[in-house]
Parts: structure tokens; C-alpha cells; sequence
């Protein structure tokens, strides 16, 4: 844990005080299909923000535009004060930007600790190896301090398509923590999980650094609740209401489109 | 451990044969005595041409199994590398045949052949499954025409003959014995290189990519540079059994990378299993058996019809090959196994 720590706070020093990311009159239009339009967010540095809203809503639209995945149709997107909208999603990484995916992209035929370590190696400058990794190997060792934070430290070895469904979101996770990451986007990483799991997953999320912000994507309030302070509220690609979990809960508007309007 | 008062040799020993395998000890033994109580027949055509193939074999199993990057322009490969050593070495042809000596020339045509191999990985990176298939065998099959076509370069249909293998530290490397050895050694070379890379930073990478190409992408690799490298290597040894396949036959021409010989080198692999890379081997020896023994007892025509059949009960009883029988069997008998964690 102790490693871990060092590992995420030399990323700290860049970050105090910054906007981590701002998004202003973002759009994505698939053909006919506007998926997102004019949205703007600002989240600082170190928040923890819940994204809500009905199946597409355009969620992971947004997720995709910021990482990069898709290019924007128009607007700008700044990541901790940097122009980031034309910059490959490669090298979005590299500046600290990590996600998980709503459906888990896995390495099925690898171990868990095999995966941990080729994230840690993919932000690493020794991307490129024949060797293979010492157990003093330093990206190794952080991905055992990843393990220990997920709470996969006892699966390590296995196969990661013997994993149960639980343990593949705890592993998606550790993956979008490797490295020295400042802010995460996770997909839904609740979907699926039972009550235990869900408990599992708001105490890694709430052990993460206090600099490590990041935006989660949670169909559950109950859940969003307890790892986030600020909420906002997606319909149509767009944002209509943002505020407090408490706000958002009683407001009149949004148990009209989302709570009554049934859990997509 | 130096610091301990009495060492402890016999666990250390135990330590040792546990890391190579049980499997892999009895293997090398059985390897080594073979040529001495084989006839000179068993000797090539058995046991060192199941090597040739087996390690054209392992080039696919390294591409296929790890990769998940199938191939059928293997042969084509070897067939540069053969090739690039009749026109540079010495052949009877007198057509080229620059006599360069073996030093440079085995590591100029292993050399090209895996700048080939790249280059054939460049074009069919960024396609996946059947179209990869589709494109090697482009590959394969443009060779052979243009091979048996072009007469300034590949001297056409007759190829070379008269390729021989060197005479080094006064052996002649043609003969039975050393020719089995020296293919023996080869091949346990780019054996242990692959069971080595497989779990080295590389070779993750390669198994990650194959099994999601764009998670790996989204963790920062260069996923067609890496893709490109492991044809690069696949081509170090289809190169390396190139070379050999034409010192063992003397000769290289068209027939020698046609498409029936690329799909063998895909039998082989398929039957043999592609789990780990001791299976190509494995399917090398029961195919280079059946292929000698099976013609003169089925006839040619037959023969084929055999290996298809083979071939079909291999893929439904077991889609592992072989190697995947063994672990079935092995499943019901005492543990002792041939993988091990070198
Ligand atoms: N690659 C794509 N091509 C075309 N339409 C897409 C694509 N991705 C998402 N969409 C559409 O955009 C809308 C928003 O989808 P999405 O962002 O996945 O919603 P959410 O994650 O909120 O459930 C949906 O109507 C979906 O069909
Ligand atoms: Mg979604």
C-alpha cells in the first residue's frame, strides 16, 4: 500500500488546486444520431463525480470523447489546464487520463498479475522488453500494491478467464490504476456485482489517493451516494441537473425522466 | 546461500530437474541415443526432417498460439531463406551461386528471411482470423508462381540443386549423424527461446494483444509494432529451418514452397497442438511417419485422404492436437508432464 502511495503522489505535484478536466459545448453525432450535445462540465482536481441516466443516455459517449476513443464533433476538452481535444487517446494515457470499460476487456489467456504488470509496463518508458520480468522488476512491484488496493491480491496467479464476474470488474479497475493515474473514468463498474461485491467496490474506490479524482458511471444512487459528492444527470446527450446526491434525489425533473421512468 | 555452513546439494538437484521437467529429461535422452541405434534412414528422414518441419511448425505455433495470427506463408519463409543460401552459397545450377562462405551466409538468409517474414506481417496486421489466412496464402501462392516463373533470380521451374551444407571443424555437416545433431541443436534452440519468450514482457504482450487488441491499445502499446516484431522472430526460425530443409534436400525449387507444403506446415501445427510449442514437433513426427509409411501402404492418392482424416478427428476429438490427447490422458494417469516453468 505504502508503494502504491509513492507511486500515485508523483503525480500529485502537478495537480493542486488545477481543473481537472473541463469540457466546453462538447458534441458527438453518430450520423443522424447526436449522442451528446453541447456538453460542459468542469470538475476539479480530486473530485469524485457520478454520472447518471438512463441506457443511452449517452454516458459512454462521453467517456469515449474524453479518453479519445472517438474524436469529438465539436467543442474542447482540457485535461488539467491542456488543450486535449486533438491529442491522440495514447497519448491522453501518458498524461494521467485512465478508464474502465462498461463491458470488461480482459486478457483472457493471461494471469491477473500478468495483466496488472503489462498495464504498469504500457505507461512505463520500457514498454518494449524480451526479458522477462524480475520479481524485483519495479512495475512488478507495483502491481502487486494495485493487487493489494483492488483486493485480488489472493487470485494473483489465476487465469483471468477462470475469474469470477466480480473479480474481472475488481480486475478492469487495477488496470485503469496502473501507472501514475490523476483521473479515472469508470464505465458502470457496479453492473452485475451482488451486495458484497458492491460493498468490495466502494471501499477500493473510497481507499484511492485524495488526489486521484474521477467520474463514475452508476445506474444504483445507493451506490453513487457513497462514493461521490457531486452528481450529474444525463438524458437525451445532454446534462440537465447537476447538484448534490440530496438535491438530485428530490428534484421533481429528475424522478420524472430517470427514477420513475424505470432503471434502464 | 554461499554463507551457508553445509550445503545442501541433493535438494538443489531435485530443485534443478523439477525446473527442466521430468518430461523434457526423458525427451533429451531419447533424442540423443536416437541416431545411434537408428539406421541412417530413420536417422534424416524421420528424425531430422521431423525436426525441419517441427521447427517450421513452431514459427506458426509462436504466431498462432501466442499471436493469434495463423499463417500459411511459413514455407514461403524458409523457402527465401533457402533460397537467399543456393544463389549466395554454392550451387550446381551455374546460375549465381556467389560461394559466400557459411559464416555469412546463414545470417545473411536468416536475416532476410525474417525482414520477409516483417514485411508479410506489415500487410496482413491489420486484418484478423480468416483474412489473415487469406492473405499469407495470397503470399504463398504469389511466391511459388513467381519463383517458378522468373528465371534471373529463382532460375524458374529446376531451382537449384547441388546445395550442400558446410564442412566445419572438419566435419562434413551433410553426413546422417551430424545433420541430425546439428538439426537437433537448432531446433532446441528456437524451442527453448520460445517456451523462454512466452513469458517474457514480449511475449505478454503478444498473448494480451491477441486476446484484446484494443484494451491493449487503451494501456499505451504500439499494438501493429509489436505485432510486426513477432513476425520478425516467427521468421528467425522458419529462416533457420529453411536453411536446413535446403541442406537436407540438396536442392530448392517451386515445388519446395508450394501450396501443398504450405498447408502441411499448417496440418502439422494443427495436429500436433498449439497450446505449447513442443506440439508442432509432436505433430512433425506422426505426420513425416504417416507421409513415409503410409504411402506404401495406402498408395499416394490414399495417403492424403488418410492425413485429412486424421486431420478431422484430430480437430473434433481434441482442438488442442496432441497435446491436448496427452493432457486428457494425462489427466487419468500419475502427474509428470512436459510443461515446466523454465
Ligand atoms: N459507435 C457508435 N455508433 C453509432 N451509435 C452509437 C455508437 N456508440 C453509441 N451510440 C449511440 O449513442 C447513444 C448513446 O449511447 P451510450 O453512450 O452507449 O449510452 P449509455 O452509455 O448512456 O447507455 C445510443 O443511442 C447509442 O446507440
Ligand atoms: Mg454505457
Amino acid at each position: 500500500m505504502a508503494k502504491q502511495d509513492t507511486n500515485l503522489a508523483a503525480s500529485r505535484l502537478e495537480g493542486t488546486g488545477a481543473c481537472a478536466l473541463e469540457l466546453s459545448g462538447v458534441a458527438r453525432h453518430f450520423g443522424a444520431l447526436i449522442a451528446l450535445s453541447d456538453i460542459n462540465m468542469r470538475i476539479a482536481a480530486g473530485e469524485r463525480r457520478a454520472v447518471l441516466g438512463s441506457n443511452g443516455a449517452g454516458k459512454t459517449t462521453l467517456f469515449n470523447a474524453i479518453t479519445g476513443d472517438f474524436e469529438c464533433t465539436s467543442g474542447r476538452i482540457q485535461f488539467f489546464g491542456e488543450d486535449i481535444t486533438e491529442i491522440p487517446a495514447h497519448e491522453r494515457i501518458r498524461r494521467g487520463l485512465r478508464r474502465t470499460y462498461q463491458i470488461s476487456q480482459l486478457f483472457d489467456g493471461l494471469s491477473v498479475l500478468e495483466s496488472v504488470f503489462l498495464a504498469c509496463r504500457g505507461v512505463s518508458r520500457r514498454r518494449f522488453s524480451l526479458l522477462r520480468p524480475m520479481d524485483r522488476d519495479a512495475n512488478m512491484a507495483q502491481a502487486h500494491s494495485i493487487l493489494h488496493a483492488v483486493h485480488l491480491e489472493d487470485d494473483r496467479d489465476l487465469l483471468v478467464s477462470t475469474l469470477s464476474h466480480g473479480r474481472k470488474r475488481q480486475l478492469e479497475i487495477a488496470l485503469a490504476l496502473a501507472g501514475a493515474p490523476r483521473f479515472i473514468l469508470f464505465d458502470e463498474p457496479a453492473a452485475g456485482l451482488s451486495p458484497t461485491e458492491r460493498r468490495d467496490l466502494v471501499a477500493i474506490l473510497n481507499a484511492l489517493p485524495d488526489h486521484v479524482g474521477y467520474i463514475i458511471i452508476e445506474h444504483d444512487l445507493d451506490v453513487a451516494l457513497r462514493v461521490s459528492k457531486y452528481v450529474s444527470m444525463m438524458h437525451n446527450g445532454r446534462v440537465f441537473k447537476e447538484g448534490t446526491p440530496e438535491e438530485i434525489e428530490n428534484d421533481a425533473e429528475v424522478q420524472a425522466i430517470y427514477l420513475g421512468g424505470g432503471h434502464g | 546461500m554461499t554463507t551457508e555452513p553445509f550445503p545442501d546439494q541433493a535438494p538443489a538437484r531435485n530443485d534443478l530437474i523439477a525446473r527442466i521437467g521430468a518430461g523434457h529429461l526423458a525427451l533429451a535422452a531419447v533424442l540423443l541415443v536416437f541416431p545411434f541405434v537408428a539406421s541412417d534412414f530413420f536417422t534424416t528422414q524421420i528424425g531430422a526432417y521431423s525436426l525441419i518441419f517441427g521447427m517450421l511448425g513452431l514459427s506458426l505455433m509462436w504466431l498462432a498460439g501466442y499471436g493469434g495470427m495463423v499463417s500459411l506463408a511459413q514455407i514461403t519463409i524458409a523457402g527465401i531463406a533457402g533460397y537467399t543460401v543456393a544463389i549466395f552459397g554454392e550451387n550446381s545450377a551455374d546460375v549465381h551461386g556467389f560461394g559466400w562462405p557459411w559464416w555469412v551466409l546463414v545470417p545473411f538468409a536468416v536475416l532476410i528471411a525474417a525482414l520477409a517474414s516483417a514485411l508479410v506481417g506489415w500487410v496482413s496486421v491489420r486484418t484478423s482470423g480468416i483474412y489473415t489466412i487469406m492473405i499469407t496464402l495470397a503470399v504463398a501462392t504469389a511466391m511459388f508462381y513467381f519463383a517458378q516463373q522468373n528465371y534471373t533470380l529463382f532460375n524458374g521451374f529446376p531451382g537449384f540443386a547441388g546445395v550442400k551444407a558446410p564442412v566445419v571443424f572438419g566435419i562434413d555437416w551433410r553426413d546422417p549423424m551430424p545433420f541430425y545433431f546439428l538439426s537437433l541443436g537448432v531446433a532446441i534452440l528456437c524451442y527453448l527461446a520460445v517456451l523462454y519468450a512466452s513469458k517474457s514482457t514480449f511475449g505478454l504482450t503478444l498473448q494480451a494483444t491477441r486476446d484484446n487488441q484494443r484494451r491493449m491499445r487503451a494501456l499505451g502499446y504500439d499494438v501493429t509494432m509489436h505485432k510486426v516484431f513477432a513476425w520478425f522472430l516467427a521468421g528467425i526460425i522458419a529462416g533457420l529451418a529453411g536453411i536446413l530443409l535446403v541442406w537436407f534436400n540438396g536442392r530448392i525449387s517451386p515445388g519446395t514452397i508450394n501450396v501443398g507444403a504450405a498447408i502441411n506446415v499448417l496440418i502439422i501445427t494443427v495436429i500436433g497442438g498449439l497450446r505449447h510449442p513442443i506440439g508442432p514437433f509432436l505433430g512433425a513426427v506422426v505426420v513425416i511417419l504417416m507421409q513415409t509409411f503410409a504411402i506404401d501402404i495406402v498408395g499416394a492418392e490414399r495417403f492424403n485422404t488418410l492425413i485429412g482424416l486424421l486431420f478431422l478427428v484430430i480437430v473434433f476429438v481434441s482442438p488442442d492436437g496432441i497435446l491436448g490427447l496427452w493432457e486428457k490422458a494425462k489427466a487419468h494417469l500419475a502427474p509428470g508432464s512436459l510443461r515446466s516453468d523454465i
